[in-house]
């Protein structure tokens, strides 16, 4: 799995996604082929400004193995700035998360595997002090 | 096109069938199946298998030969063929064998669907039906399937009024529907109060918001009307079976609330058929999630949308009510054996229209079968008629 995660690493390190020159969408994860414009797509990569507002959450209880020491923890739907929408976790209290409450991407670690093994890390939001 | 007819089906009992192998599990599907149907086997001239993870549950892939093969047709020859779309396997299963027969190419053909899950622990299991959702930018987030559900039924509440009772209502249901279904996973009732105070699965949802994970197989045999009509006097018809895709991640929707690729498929299924939503007199939905049920009330057209939740509340679905929806108990109680769960939709609205459902029966003219894969990437309706 390796290979498969560091491939991503710019895009999950820096929330770097993609935008449509042609019709101006904005696409998080990056997307080389826009559906709006599909044969005239015109993809550059961009890093996105990272603050955005929560759309839908959940506190997970029932975790997968990997991530049973964090449980619970919160999940979140992030309406991004530019317009994206991410799935990601919030670091914050259960009680904290708010629809609509203001966040920002911070950087943090997401697993590793096993004591011998990689750790992981990426982008997750905290809460955005306006 | 030429007319399509059921013209027999069978089913394992769904659950944690600990005694019985993978093999076991689809041939006693298969031969109730035959016997139903009155086929010796040798009729048979091909089978679409659903199927989501062999490789992961059982690590056997080759699935289509391995059921052919142990159905007894390896003499034959027959090509099988195995279908995946996670938990919309069987539904896809069910539509490759539709559209063989409705083409002319093959005038019999089986679709099957089979999950054996329990051969591996629970949480694995789960985490094998997450890769339903999208690995690298959904599940490597943190998502659960039951989150990303959770998450659209939080929206649901928050835009819609709908309440956690709503949904605890349609788990009592269906727990209700499957006391009366001999193969049902969970054949007793459960009490509103008991489904509100289950654990927390992912917030909002709880443990009887959620589907289980279960052990089973089931069959259709299709068949030309013409030859249909040498082999039963109850043939049910096929008036349309239609798929529809949308973006494999939530996040990736335009509208959380809406399944797009369910209103697609209905759209052209209604269509189709030359029916509408409201001639619908009995269904099948993909009650993977309460909340799924009741999105499947609005883009099936039987409620408007946001107003889901309204038909439970009035015991619309109920089985002594307008439209009866998961008679057998649905994926909740009757149990959710993933790929096999589109082909187990088929088997209940076929035996609820020849007038066979026992105990369950309902009346009913046209009914619908949902299944769907993960959180809505992919829809499969398929309408039956008498």
């Amino acid at each position: 799995m390796l290979p498969r995660f560091w491939r991503k690493i710019k895009y999950r390190y820096d929330l770097v996604g993609t935008k449509c020159e042609n019709c101006g969408n904005y696409y998080y994860p990056p997307r080389n082929l826009c559906p709006v414009c599909r044969r005239k797509s015109k993809i550059r990569e961009v890093k996105l400004s990272g603050r955005g507002e929560v759309i839908s959450y959940s506190i997970v209880h029932e975790a997968p193995e990997d991530l049973k020491a964090e449980k619970p923890y919160v999940i979140a739907l992030i309406r991004l700035d530019e317009g994206p929408l991410v799935t990601s976790q919030l670091v914050c209290e259960p009680e904290e998360v708010k629809i609509g409450m203001r966040v920002r991407k911070a950087f943090r670690k997401y697993g590793e595997d096993g004591e011998a093994g990689i750790i992981y890390y990426g982008t997750k939001f905290v809460l955005d002090e306006v | 096109m030429r007319k399509v007819a059921v013209i027999g089906v069978g089913q394992s009992n769904f659950g944690e069938l600990w005694d019985a192998s993978f093999r076991d599990i689809v041939l006693s599907a298969g031969i109730e199946a035959l016997e139903d149907a009155g086929l010796e086997g040798r009729e048979i001239e091909a089978m679409y298998v659903g199927n989501m993870s062999g490789g992961r549950y059982l690590a056997q892939e080759h699935i289509a030969a391995l059921i052919a093969d142990y159905a007894g047709l390896a003499e034959l020859h027959i090509p099988s063929t195995r279908v995946e779309a996670a938990d919309a396997s069987g539904g896809l299963a069910l539509r490759q064998a539709y559209m063989a027969v409705a083409s002319g190419v093959h005038d019999i053909v089986i679709a099957a669907g089979a999950e054996k899950v329990t051969d591996v622990g629970s949480e694995a299991a789960m985490e094998i039906l997450a890769s339903a959702a999208d690995r690298e930018w959904e599940v490597f987030a943190g998502a659960t399937l039951a989150s990303l559900y959770a998450m659209i039924a939080r929206l649901h509440m928050e835009k819609f009024g709908t309440r956690p009772e709503d949904l605890a209502m349609v788990s009592v249901k269906n727990h209700k529907n499957a006391t009366l279904n001999p193969k049902a996973q969970f054949r007793r009732e459960i009490s509103l109060e008991i489904a509100l105070n289950s654990p927390y699965v992912a917030e909002p949802l709880r443990l009887f918001d959620c589907a289980p994970l279960s052990d089973g197989a089931a069959v259709v045999i299709l068949a030309s009307e013409e030859v249909a009509k040498t082999y039963t006097d109850t043939p049910v018809y096929i008036s349309a079976c239609c798929q529809a895709s949308d973006y494999l991640a939530l996040h990736s929707r335009k509208d959380l609330l809406t399944m797009r690729a369910v209103v697609h498929a209905a759209k052209q299924a209604y269509k189709q058929a030359g029916i509408e939503a409201k001639d619908i007199d009995v269904a099948e939905v993909h009650d993977s999630f309460t909340i799924a049920e009741i999105l499947a009330y609005e883009d099936l057209g039987f409620a408007e949308k946001g107003k889901g939740a309204e038909l439970i509340r009035e015991g619309v679905t109920n089985l002594d009510g307008d439209i009866p929806v998961n008679p057998s108990g649905g994926l909740k109680a009757c149990g959710h054996a993933v790929g096999a769960t589109g082909i187990r939709q088929a088997v209940e609205i076929t035996l609820q229209l020849r007038g066979d459902a026992g105990k369950r029966q309902v009346d009913a003219e046209n009914g619908l079968a949902l299944n769907v894969g993960g959180t809505g990437a992919t829809a499969i309706v398929t309408i039956f008629t008498r």
